[in-house]
């Protein structure tokens, strides 16, 4: 079973990661992906994503470990991005390889619940008046609590 | 030899900077006193978790942080 995570500074192409990915796991039963990307809404110019190089690597391993565990995952990819990005650029791809639809399909959700809100990065937005910090909504928490029940 | 302050997300505008080093040993009352009353108020609260060394400290008035480490203040986070 493979585990890969990478936060990655630089832009990266969803597309040429899940071929490669898929090719890694023959003989699996589903694959799920999952690619988050910067809106083009609103008046927002650019995002920015920091992270603490001591905690956000350890905390994204542990968290891919956990979900290969849970889902019993035959790989599990784990790609984000930080520093600052503009709208049409990915933020952040997870893919999962189970034998079955469901377990990928969850880990996926899983992962992406636990980036989002139970992770270590803090995001502001760049607008014509400046930047602002995005505050956690509290969506993201009670989508983190389904997986506590 | 110092303590590393490392502020996170918006603390670093409070902070004025990502970083900062204040002399050690550091406990509690020591850091707080560091800090000053703006970012001291911040982390008194609830919402602000502290890491020393990268390891989240469970109870922050028994912060114990020798020379040479790095305590991170965090808030909220907000990823993905």
């Amino acid at each position: 079973m493979a585990i890969h995570v990478h936060l990655v500074d630089q832009p990266f192409n969803p597309g040429a990661l899940l071929g490669p990915f898929t090719n890694a796991h023959p003989g699996y039963g589903g694959l799920a992906s999952f690619i988050g990307a910067v809106r083009a809404d609103d008046d927002v110019r650019a995002l920015e994503l920091l992270h603490y190089e001591k905690m956000t690597r350890p905390g994204m391993a542990a968290l891919a470990e956990e979900a290969a565990h849970r889902f019993e995952l035959l790989g599990l990819l784990v790609m984000h991005r930080h520093g600052v990005m503009e709208p049409g650029e990915p933020i952040v791809m997870v893919a999962a390889c189970a034998m079955h639809r469901r377990g990928a399909i969850g880990a996926v959700d899983y992962c992406m619940d636990h980036l989002k809100s139970d992770s270590w990065f803090w995001k502001r937005e760049q607008r014509a008046d400046g930047w602002h910090w995005i505050e956690p909504r509290e969506e993201d928490h009670s989508d983190l609590a389904r997986w506590s029940k | 030899m110092a303590v590393k302050l490392v502020f996170l997300g918006k603390l670093a505008d409070l902070a004025g900077s990502p970083e900062r080093d204040v002399a050690g040993p550091l406990d509690w009352d020591g850091l707080l006193s560091a800090l000053g009353p703006q970012l001291a108020a911040q982390v008194q609260g609830d919402k602000v978790k502290l890491a020393l060394d990268g390891v989240l400290v469970a109870d922050k008035a028994a912060l114990a942080a020798p020379d040479g480490s790095e305590i991170a203040l965090l808030p909220p986070v907000s990823g993905g």
